[in-house]
């Protein structure tokens, strides 16, 4: 098997810098694969393709999180349309007013210092 | 109707014969976790009248040594035959009861101990238990464990109407029962108000919702059926075992009101020959009130959504139809991060009678479910007194 020249992280975040939610898609095993990785979890083959998510999804859990020192912030998980789930934050709503069921749609939240950018989810409503 | 479970472990084919806490709390300045282990082991030998030079099969698992199994075998002076330190959380030492009937059954030690250690309130969580950088989750800065059961508190609320309430009400409950056990943590009543009133961590979690963090360790030493009868105490039979395996991460769990405790609770009840209605004692995970729930449902105690509903009014308290997590739990009695053995340890103990107060009478069947990482790893223990058998 050749060697991997470039990490399933280095792939994602290269497609994040450029605004694209990317994620894996397994022909093997007719369906999305999320995190990035170097096998699918569903088939056992090495052989994924990349793909860019339309951005769209519905909020599947959501919860508050409130530290000791700073302002309450709201952690979601997202199921997107193309079927596959991740960790996420829906921002510009009241981390409170945040509901199971949401439409939501994706950005970037760019990068901070050593924080590289990642994903976050805005309310699309009728989407 | 029961016998050796698809791995071919066979009912009744060892038994805890020796079970003690190590110091619990705050322990003293400068104690380990190889400390707490050693005496842990020492309590749990003296418990059953076996020595140190008995013990063949060595088990452990904490957070804060990287090679605990060198480390406790160089401090008591010993070269185990058998050795295992599976760590995924929690739940460790159920999947430790499997293994160590596996080595009995085998041949491989003839005395297991299965010890724990933990310093995380002396030494801080975050020194007790060194987060671990995960990409995908790492930048929503998920106060974990508490935001990932909280996710599953969500859903749950979300998809059966369960409420900060009845949630409330296993914090309690356990409450209730912590004020029957002498060493418990807590030792001032709590009432469901006070549980909602409670600093918010993650909703709808407030710190009443939430598991302590204290100090703590023990050992359970465990050897074959004929062995075990010519000991000090009765011995308490592992009847059925089970364990699964759903995910690591709360965005990679399948689904998050359905836990692996379904799968490894059939497994073990399936080896047992026996149901949720034959179990007289109920020790569950409680690091959260939602486990506790959770649980109740999967493991048969009643229906799937129905567990919010099931804890109401006092059924799980003293008193209540079904006795669950009589030391007081992880909510309320000591929570030193991975805390499945303390469960093992009330399940013996109830067992042989020894719980003055909080005794559950005439108890012969207990059940003792562990749970790992954010619902992650799930095992599942039924022990028996000789009656069973």
């Amino acid at each position: 098997m050749a060697e991997t020249a470039r990490s399933p992280l280095a792939i994602y975040q290269a497609h994040l810098d450029k605004g694209e939610l990317a994620y894996q898609w397994s022909p093997a095993a007719g369906r999305a694969v999320f995190y990035p990785r170097v096998v699918c979890p569903y088939s056992g083959n090495t052989e994924l393709e990349w793909r860019i998510s339309k951005g769209l999804g519905t909020v599947y859990a959501t919860t508050v999180t409130h530290p000791v020192q700073g302002t309450p912030y709201n952690i979601v998980l997202v199921d997107c349309d193309e079927g596959f789930r991740l960790m996420s934050r829906v921002e510009e709503i009241d981390p409170m007013a945040v509901k199971i069921g949401m439409r939501v749609r994706f950005r970037v939240h760019p990068a901070e210092g050593e924080q590289p950018a990642y994903p976050v989810f805005v309310p699309a409503e009728g989407a | 109707m029961s016998g050796p479970d698809n791995r071919g472990l066979r009912r009744g084919g060892a038994a805890i014969v020796g079970a003690a806490e190590s110091d619990l709390g705050h322990v003293a300045e400068g104690m380990n976790v190889i400390d707490l282990m050693a005496q842990g082991i020492t309590r749990a030998l003296a418990d059953c009248g076996l020595a140190l030079k008995d013990v063949d099969g060595l088990i452990c698992a904490t957070t804060q040594s990287r090679t605990s199994g060198l480390n406790l075998s160089e401090y008591l002076g010993i070269s185990p035959a058998f050795i295992d330190t599976t760590i995924i959380g929690g739940s460790s030492f159920m999947f430790h009861v499997g293994h160590a009937l596996a080595a009995i059954q085998l041949g491989l030690c003839n005395v297991a101990v299965i010890a724990y250690g933990s310093t995380q309130r002396s030494v801080g969580r975050r020194q007790a238990s060194v987060r671990e950088i995960n990409p995908y989750e790492t930048p929503y800065r998920p106060f974990l464990p508490s935001s990932a059961y909280a996710l599953a508190a969500s859903r749950h609320m979300f998809e059966f109407g369960t409420t900060r309430e009845q949630m409330a009400a296993v914090a309690v409950a356990a409450r209730q029962w912590a004020l029957k056990n002498p060493v418990a943590w807590e030792k001032k009543p709590l009432s469901i108000d006070e549980v909602l009133g409670a600093r918010m961590v993650s909703y709808p979690f407030t710190v009443r919702d939430i598991c302590l963090v204290t100090d703590g360790g023990g050992a359970i030493v465990l050897t074959a059926p004929d062995r075990a009868k010519s000991l000090k105490k009765p011995p308490v039979y592992v009847l059925g075992h089970g364990q699964a395996i759903t995910h690591a991460n709360i965005s990679s769990m399948p689904d998050l009101t359905v836990t692996g405790a379904l799968a490894s609770g059939k497994a073990a009840y399936a080896m047992a020959g026996l149901a949720a209605k034959d179990i007289d004692v109920v020790e569950l995970y409680d690091a959260f009130t939602i486990n506790t729930i959770l649980f109740l449902e999967d493991l048969g105690f009643c229906p799937k959504g129905e567990g919010g509903r099931f804890v109401e009014g006092g059924r799980i308290a003293p008193g209540g139809s079904l006795p669950v997590n009589t030391n007081g739990g992880g909510l309320s009695y000591c929570h030193p991060g991975m805390y499945g053995l303390f469960l093992l340890i009330e399940a013996v103990r109830q067992l042989r009678g020894e719980c003055g107060e909080r005794q559950v009478k005439g108890a012969e069947t207990a059940i003792a479910h562990g749970n790992g990482g954010v619902l992650s790893s799930q095992s599942t223990v039924i022990l028996g007194t000789e009656a069973t058998l």
